[in-house]
């Protein structure tokens, strides 16, 4: 705590009035009377993925803080960043760290932000619960089916073993966060996935999609396979070390590689010095855990909020998640966030 | 036809034929009301739960009332009072109902004067000349162009204002509590949807009410102009009045399609989740297809419940629309000749 002041003052120092507001919610997070005396606006967009986590705490914090206005929109992480980089909004949500092109255009018009990990979120594959066959995949099986180079028509084309029975692919959208991140996982930045696939960007479509065909392969966000376990069946991931099923347990220990991903906020440098923003992000990163897991998602372990903490209270602004040529660096989040 | 052309039907077979035809058109009917009362049946059974507490409901019959007695009992008025919520039975559609009214009232008023005058201007005053067709094509090409694209017009040119006046609320005037508001550029206020939205159905009510003024028999007209009146005169006391039951009907139509638009005002980056009503121009809002979109899509099924609710009080406020049409349309209907 002691440090965490310190820090904090000499951040602002310049505006000693404002360093004192900053130190007095840096300290004390929570005092109610300050929250219930606040006022003003904070414009939060971005990530549809993200959403429900910042609904969740806009909600509450619009109990603790009823004199703020919290608005959230859905513009997708991309959108979200191009109104972000534009100055328009105070934090933008993200279901994947910031690209180059939008650190260049941040740079472009002065935008400094702070990155924060909130949450993970895990990718479910997924098969008909009558699929008897497959036990676990590996990502190179997965290459096989999704791949446009794939050879795999038939379950026997991925392992002799299986029904010579023509594959069933689906997937979400080509625009959502989620179909970008199984890309790069399975075939690579600069693969290709095949064509011929069931498409919806409506993830409840793919879930009653893979319930009535026997054939089907396919996979979305975890928070819709817990809803759907009776439904769907969940395939453990092979990622070197044996078969890893996605759960709370397997995605927070970091085991369930590489299928979880996380989710970010990222907060302007410039609104960070409003009161009622660094309130906001206070309360979003004490409660971000239980939240995560209230709407669907895996909190994060202690002392990756801890890092986050820190880097906010620090205000260290930039992406510590790719190079400074803006390409996304391989590793986890625990391993890349410091 | 063919008859005359020299290959003989006979009698029997063009009744025949008559009868065919008769049962296709039957059949399609049916079917699309089939397809109807399924969709809004199944909505209707997901929905209402949401709406009429079901277990309360049947309570209030048990103990002996008629089940009216008690309404607050099984009538979820959170529902329609309380802000969206990460909990389905908490969760209500207060924001994004009045956002919609309002952004659909600021677009009506908006769209009908600007869309009606153009009409007056192409079909009463205009020469019938180049420049005319040019407009008229125009304006029938747009009534074509996805909303999506309004959307981006919209951003650009009531948003952002093409950046004439820097960002979001850069000149105001007033207090921003008050109810006579006002911000230069209009960033994601209600009044740039209810603009956006403007741009959208603007040559639908164009094209409707040129129709309405082409209905119009010309004796009238005559009539009018020969009894000494100007052209101003004619159209304001004899035209406008005789056309207005068709103008209003495509104005419903019209107003109806402004409710159910997502697209152009997702594009102006309206939000989604929103804490306050709007209380002047200048405030941010929601609609109600936005939540309806999100609820649908979450992987609770709770959500999808609220999803259907919500797409039920869609469906009443459109018929709510279409119902003051129809009544307008009656009352103002005389014979014209």
């Amino acid at each position: 705590m002691l440090k965490l002041h310190r820090t904090s003052t000499l951040g602002i120092v310049a505006a000693a009035c404002l360093a004192a507001v900053a130190t007095a919610f840096a300290t004390s997070p929570q005092a109610p009377q300050d929250l219930k005396s606040l006022k003003g606006a904070i414009r939060v967009d971005g990530s549809s993925t993200v959403y429900p986590l910042s609904e969740a705490v806009a909600e509450d914090f619009s109990k603790v803080a009823p004199g703020v206005r919290v608005t959230v929109g859905l513009s997708g992480t991309g959108g979200g960043f191009k109104r972000f980089c534009e100055g328009q909004t105070d934090i933008s949500n993200a279901s994947r760290p910031i690209k180059k092109s939008e650190i260049d255009a941040a740079k472009k018009s002065n935008i400094e932000y702070v990155e924060l990990p909130v949450a993970y979120d895990g990718l479910s594959i997924v098969v008909n619960p009558k699929n008897t066959w497959v036990k676990s995949l590996t990502v190179d099986q997965l290459k096989k089916i999704y791949s446009a180079s794939g050879t795999a028509k038939t379950w026997k084309d991925v392992d002799p073993s299986w029904p010579a029975d023509p594959i069933k692919v689906y997937s979400p959208g080509t625009d959502s966060g989620t179909f970008d991140y199984f890309k790069e996982v399975v075939v690579g930045k600069d693969g290709k996935i095949r064509a011929d696939m069931s498409v919806s960007e409506d993830d409840n479509a793919l879930v009653t999609g893979i319930a009535g065909d026997i054939n089907a392969i396919g996979y979305f966000g975890c928070a819709y396979y817990f809803e759907n376990k009776d439904k769907v069946k969940d395939i453990p991931i092979d990622g070197g070390k044996g078969p890893v099923a996605p759960s709370a347990e397997t995605i927070l220990g970091g085991t369930y590689v590489p299928f979880s991903r996380p989710l970010f906020i990222y907060v302007n440098r410039k609104a960070a010095d409003r009161a009622e923003v660094q309130a906001f992000v206070n309360y979003f990163l004490d409660n971000a855990g239980e939240l995560a897991d209230d709407v669907g998602y895996v909190h994060l372990p202690a002392d990756l909020y801890a890092r986050a903490k820190k880097n906010w209270a620090d205000r260290r602004t930039g992406t510590q998640m790719s190079d400074e040529k803006g390409e996304g660096k391989p590793g986890t989040l625990a391993e890349l966030y410091k | 036809m063919r008859a005359d052309r020299g290959t003989p039907v006979s009698t029997g077979r063009r009744m025949l034929m008559n009868r065919g035809f008769l049962a296709v058109c039957l059949l399609v009917t049916t079917l699309s009301v089939v397809i109807l009362s399924v969709l809004i049946v199944s909505i209707a059974t997901k929905g209402l739960p949401w709406i009429f507490d079901t277990a309360a409901f049947k309570a209030s019959f048990a103990e002996g009332g008629n089940g009216m007695g008690g309404w607050r009992e099984w009538f979820r008025t959170g529902f329609f009072t309380d802000f969206a919520s990460r909990r389905a039975n908490q969760a209500g559609i207060r924001a994004p109902l009045i956002g919609s009214i309002w952004a659909t009232a600021i677009c009506a008023a908006v769209a009908l004067p600007i869309g009606v005058s153009t009409a007056i201007y192409l079909e009463e005053f205009a020469p019938r000349n180049r420049f005319r067709r040019f407009i008229e094509t125009n304006i029938r090409n747009l009534a074509g162009v996805p909303s999506i694209v309004y959307g981006i017009l919209g951003l650009t040119a009531f948003a952002r204002m093409f950046g004439l006046f820097g960002s979001d609320g850069a000149i105001t005037i007033g207090d921003p509590e008050s109810i006579f508001y006002f911000a230069l550029p209009f960033g994601q206020s209600v009044l740039s949807g209810g603009l956006t939205l403007m741009l959208v159905i603007l040559p639908i009510i164009i094209i409707a009410s040129q129709e309405a003024f082409r209905a119009v028999p010309n004796s009238l007209r005559d009539a009018s102009l020969a009894l000494g009146a100007t052209k101003w005169q004619t159209v304001f006391n004899v035209t406008l009045p005789a056309s207005l039951p068709m103008i209003m009907t495509g104005a419903i139509l019209a107003i109806s399609r402004a409710i159910g638009e997502a697209a152009p005002l997702l594009v102006l980056g309206v939000p989604l989740f929103i804490t306050t009503t709007p209380n002047n121009l200048m405030s941010d809002f929601t609609v109600l297809p936005f939540q309806i979109f999100n609820w649908a899509g979450r992987p609770q099924e709770d959500f999808r419940g609220l999803a259907a609710a919500a797409i039920l009080v869609l469906l009443v406020v459109l018929l709510t629309f279409n119902g003051v049409a129809v009544f307008i349309r009656q009352k103002l209907h005389r014979p014209l000749s």
